[in-house]
């Protein structure tokens, strides 16, 4: 095992997992391609998706991607905060919402 | 990158690598790099290799369609990405007397397209006689390679849409991008502005108008280690930006990748990106585009008149594998039967949909 659990250099080697699986990895890689084709979104729009969804799931590896993946279609880097902050507002948001639900058991265990 | 290496970037670039005696300068020293142990030890493929799987080797050219003159280094900007490595302090600059050469091959020659580059080209004191005697040559396509904010650095240039429309040139000019922020960071502070005004001045004599023969194209280089997106798509953003915000018209967008050499080879080692852009230059490796590259229908002519099969070779000082060797001696018949020399910065005119000076080509 590397001294660390990421390493930049492994992004390359993303496409390696179809040695171990190669059906179900070459499926992926199809899925994936055709995903981010353009479509009723253009893949720009979608690029941007990939950007913010990437900081929620908090991905290196896909921020590392899709920052580059910004750079080269001309994104501005106003647009790919606004991106991630859409992101982080829904991930806020999806916590958020549960105090609602704290509210809700309080309220009942509450005379 | 950090702040601080871009800070020292920055402030080096205000001169050229020659004027700052940087190791880069050395021709022989960037072919070191390009050579180096990323290559020699088989991480990545040498390009000879790579073209020879799809058998593309020896590269040959095919005919030949345009005429390369680069009239000078010297330039007004000092662009961080610049492979000419120009900027006000270099002086080569061609003679009238290789200017005349040149012309002797420009009205016998079989090629289409006659391209000016620099440096600025305007800036060659002989600019306006050389492309005054060029024109009545009856080239079907003559291009002129313009910085745009040149035109607005001197009052002597503030002519130049109209110099460029009596003779009917093709302007061709650098725009990193839509927004003043990326341009600037790119070409230096101040040229965003500037470039919008020249624009402005090109349209207004009829450059770049939707119906007007008055050819006017933008080059697109990406400002930092990664490779241009999809020249439609960036094109459709361009023309959709500079419309909205100024009122601006042009033709078509090039995109084109930056080759691994010069203050851009300075530029990726500085920020320890010189690795990772090879590998993305290999990974998108296309041999569609390898038909296609740009030196197998140009020929590139220097300032001092050697002949070279691109630009790019031009600036590592990689002479045409030819006996005929310079503008003097030309002989289209003979040069045409040549191997074209090649290295690691190829790649980058075989990434992706491929790049040249004329765009996209795969």
């Amino acid at each position: 095992m590397a001294n660390s659990y990421y390493d930049p250099a492994d992004l390359r080697k993303f496409g390696n997992i179809t040695e171990w699986s190669e059906e179900l990895g070459k499926k992926f890689f199809d899925y994936y391609g055709k995903v981010f084709e353009e479509g009723a979104l253009s893949a720009r729009e979608k690029s941007l998706i990939a950007l913010a969804v990437a900081h929620v799931v908090k991905c290196p590896y896909c921020i590392d991607a899709y920052t580059k993946d910004g750079l080269q279609r001309g994104i501005t880097k106003e647009e790919m905060m606004e991106a991630v902050h859409a992101g982080a507002a829904i991930e806020s948001g999806a916590t958020l919402v549960h105090g609602v639900m704290m509210m809700n058991k309080y309220n009942k265990l509450s005379m | 990158m950090e702040q601080s290496i871009l800070t020292e970037i920055k402030n080096a670039a205000k001169k050229s690598l020659k004027a700052r005696h940087n190791e880069l300068a050395d021709t022989h020293r960037q072919m070191d790099i390009l050579n180096g142990d990323l290559f020699a030890d088989g991480e990545l493929p040498y390009f000879k290799d790579k073209i020879a799987q799809t058998g593309q080797f020896p590269l040959k050219p095919k005919k030949l369609e345009i005429l390369q003159i680069n009239v000078g280094y010297m330039c007004n900007q000092v662009c961080e990405h610049c492979h000419v490595d120009a900027g006000p302090d270099r002086k080569e600059i061609m003679t009238r007397e290789t200017m005349e050469q040149c012309l002797e091959v420009i009205r016998n020659t079989g090629a289409h397209t006659l391209d000016l580059t620099g440096g600025a080209p305007e800036m060659n004191p002989d600019f306006r006689w050389f492309v005054e005697e060029a024109s009545k040559a009856g080239i079907q396509d003559f291009i002129v390679r313009s910085n745009l904010t040149i035109i607005l650095a001197n009052k002597k240039y503030h002519d130049l849409p109209d110099f460029f429309k009596k003779h009917n040139v093709h302007v061709v000019s650098s725009m990193p991008h839509y927004t003043r922020n990326k341009t600037d960071k790119q070409r230096g502070d101040g040229v965003f502005d500037k470039s919008i005004q020249a624009l402005q001045a090109l349209n207004k004599v009829g450059y770049g108008m939707p119906d007007s023969d008055l050819r006017l194209d933008l080059v697109y280089n990406p400002s930092g280690a990664f490779l241009p997106g999809d020249q439609t798509a960036l094109e459709h953003d361009f023309k959709k930006a500079l419309k909205e915000d100024f009122d601006i018209d042009f033709h078509n967008l090039f995109a084109i990748t930056n080759l691994p050499i010069s203050r851009f080879l300075d530029y990726l080692l500085a920020s320890d990106n010189y690795e990772d852009y090879m590998y993305s230059l290999v990974e998108a490796f296309n041999p569609s585009a390898v038909a296609n590259v740009m030196c197998t229908n140009t020929i590139s002519v220097s300032w001092d008149g050697w002949l070279y099969d691109c630009d790019f070779n031009q600036m590592l000082d990689l002479k045409v594998a030819s006996k005929v060797k310079h503008i003097k001696d030309y002989n289209e018949e003979v040069l045409n039967d040549r191997n074209i020399v090649i290295s690691q910065h190829c790649y980058g005119c075989t990434a992706g949909a491929g790049s040249s000076c004329q765009g996209t080509v795969a």
